[in-house]
């Protein structure tokens, strides 16, 4: 059936577009700004004369970045967290999760309590604090003295994650795995060559969601390593920035690129590898808040 | 429980003759030997118990520990000694924050929070509600991906990146150059003036709460929309058509279709948010504050934080902490309840 748009259902249209192009306009802009800013020059950024593409072209911030070791340190480091992180917690989570499942599993109750309680009440920041710098002890007691692997066991583990591997996980028809015992499937095996195969989509939807919080940690790494060589990158952008924007301590000044600059290019760096990921895994995650959002 | 002489005769109505049940045997064997057989079943899926043991540890040692931990509260903190050991000092870590030297920061902090989340409640929550309507009205399906693309990429940046670019676009005036971007645009068009925007708009308390729900709505309003756009494309066409030919207009539309079917997704977000109204994030905070600003951005955790790993008096950070936090779960606990109540449908 075609009809004409009613005047009422034109406006909407018009005011949707409208206000999606300048939402999306708003979240694309910062990003940017940024890259125009870091590679414009001094007079170009200081007197705000960028609008949207860089003016008086230079790459002396970036050079300046790049020259920098501690930089290449932090984003190493950053790497390891991220790698090492997400399998560490994807490993324990799928470990648990696929237990949780289980309908025979006794005090199923009892551990799933156990698991939601921590997403109501959680200590707090000082108790975890003071927690964090006894393991911090313990680990230098094993001879563990780099702070990296105390934030890659410590931290980062999360009772939604679980809960949402062991939803899937129960989705998976119990005949298939009763046929591979039958069979002589182990557990591992059922659970390796089984469910891990038929969840493929939540198991990558869980591990993005851990591959970019480890990316984007920020806070008790900052707390808790205490080596400067060990701080990954987000803690490097924040240092930096305090250094810079703090009077007293305006050092490397010069006349080709504004400070700003280069905070501009060290956010540009951090987000890069983020950027090219994106488009790849932004469809698992609108299936992953779809799953995680409301469960009957 | 003794079992009865009773439950070992079993009546027979055709015969009426009592015989012995010889079930009874065995629920008495497994009765007696109970925790023997919970013993003989986890043995016997013993693989499945040692999947759980990470998992149970990383809880323990690092959720539930902390919780021990805040029995500081009650003692005087001392470095050496576990907690247990610490001398007792009562409820004074409270006393000092509810009418003590501490108390005009700690009512400010706990009116900030519950400020913060509730302006997040009435700005920040019905933002992606309407962007979702909004993408909805996007019939071409390229269009609209490339919208949802850009709409949730603020949702990947770190805290940093987003309070970097904030503190930045928003940067005082100085001698050597000008001010940030945005606060120029803002004085520019009237929002702010000139002076305020020239010294820094972070500096001024006026404007954390605006800057906090604005960066909120700009990281969360595209990404937090999936949830109420799926609710919306499980519409079924013909309601719409049967809409139309009743002679519903679009906002007839919208009023009888499209709002009761999203209705439960709504409702139910709005209770998970007012049950997480006392835990506000504590790490955009204290990359956005500074001291100019603690009369308005101040929460309770970052006064915890100040207190706590600044200041070292961690007995009264942890007290401050204990009652927001336990405060905040009895909210959530009663959201959960009256979500499960109301809809059948349990959050967790």
């Amino acid at each position: 059936m075609k009809r004409k748009l009613e005047i009422s259902e034109l406006i909407f249209k018009i005011i949707s577009y409208l206000f999606l192009t300048v939402f999306a306009l708003c979240c694309l802009y910062p990003f940017v700004y940024a890259i125009s800013a870091s590679l414009s020059g001094i007079d170009a950024v200081e007197h705000n004369e960028i609008i949207l593409f860089p003016k008086a072209v230079q790459f002396e911030a970036f050079k300046r970045m790049f020259k920098d070791n501690m930089f290449w340190n932090s984003y190493s480091n950053t790497l390891f967290l991220t790698f090492y992180g997400t399998i560490w917690s994807l490993g324990v989570s799928i470990l648990g999760a696929y237990a949780l499942s289980k309908k025979r599993l006794m005090f199923r109750k009892v551990f799933n309590f156990y698991l939601v309680f921590t997403m109501w009440f959680s200590a707090g920041l000082v108790p975890q604090y003071l927690n964090y710098l006894k393991t911090q002890t313990v680990f230098r007691t094993f001879g563990i003295t780099d702070d990296k692997w105390l934030v890659v066991i410590a931290m980062g583990m999360g009772a939604m994650n679980i809960i949402l591997l062991r939803n899937a996980f129960e989705g998976v028809p119990s005949e298939i795995e009763e046929a591979a015992v039958v069979d002589g499937a182990t557990e591992l095996q059922v659970l390796s060559k089984i469910y891990i195969p038929m969840s493929k989509s939540t198991i990558a939807t869980v591990a993005l969601f851990f591959g970019i919080s480890r990316w984007n940690g920020y806070f008790w790494a900052r707390q808790m390593i205490t080596n400067q060589n060990e701080h990954p990158l987000q803690v490097f952008v924040r240092l930096k920035l305090e250094e810079f924007t703090d009077p007293d301590q305006m050092t490397g000044w010069n006349e080709v690129y504004a400070t700003d600059s280069v905070i501009y290019a060290l956010v540009v760096c951090s987000i890069v590898p983020i950027i090219i990921i994106y488009p790849f895994i932004q469809k698992y995650f609108a299936k992953g808040v779809n799953m995680g959002g409301v469960k009957e | 429980m003794k079992a009865k002489a009773s439950d070992y005769l079993k009546y027979d109505e055709t015969t009426g003759i009592y015989t012995e049940d010889p079930e009874q045997a065995v629920r008495d064997d497994v009765e007696k030997h109970y925790w023997l057989n919970v013993l003989r079943t986890i043995g016997k899926d013993w693989r499945l118990y040692l999947m759980l043991v990470p998992m149970i540890l990383v809880f323990l040692f690092w959720r539930y520990f902390p919780m021990y931990e805040l029995l500081g509260s009650f003692k005087v903190y001392d470095v050496v000694k576990p907690v247990a050991k610490q001398n007792f000092q009562g409820f004074s870590a409270f006393k000092i924050l509810i009418v003590g030297s501490e108390s005009t920061r700690f009512w400010m902090a706990l009116r900030n929070t519950f400020l913060l989340s509730f302006y997040g409640l009435c700005f920040g929550f019905p933002m992606p509600i309407i962007v979702a309507l909004f993408f909805n009205e996007i019939r071409s399906n390229i269009a609209r991906s490339a919208y949802q693309v850009l709409t949730y990429l603020p949702k990947f940046m770190s805290t940093v990146v987003m309070t970097t670019l904030v503190t930045l676009l928003l940067k005082q005036g100085s001698i050597i150059g000008g001010m940030g971007i945005v606060s120029q645009f803002l004085a520019k068009i009237g929002i702010v003036s000139e002076e305020v925007a020239y010294s820094g708009i972070l500096k001024n308390p006026e404007f954390f709460r605006a800057i906090y729900q604005i960066t909120g709505i700009w990281e969360g309003a595209g990404y937090d929309s999936i949830v109420y756009f799926a609710a919306i494309i499980a519409i079924s066409p013909t309601s719409y058509e049967a809409a139309q030919i009743d002679g519903a207009g679009k906002m007839a539309q919208m009023r009888y279709v499209v709002l009761p079917s999203i209705l439960s997704t709504v409702v139910i977000m709005l209770i998970t948010r007012i049950g997480s109204l006392l835990s506000i994030g504590y790490e955009k905070v204290l990359l956005l504050y500074n001291p100019n600003t603690y009369t308005t951005a101040d929460v309770v955790s970052t006064l915890s934080y100040r207190l706590g790993i600044e200041n070292n008096i961690k007995s009264v950070a942890s007290a401050a902490e204990m009652m927001n936090n336990v405060v905040g779960m009895l909210l959530v606990i009663g959201a959960n309840t009256i979500a499960r109540k109301a809809s059948n449908v349990s959050l967790y």
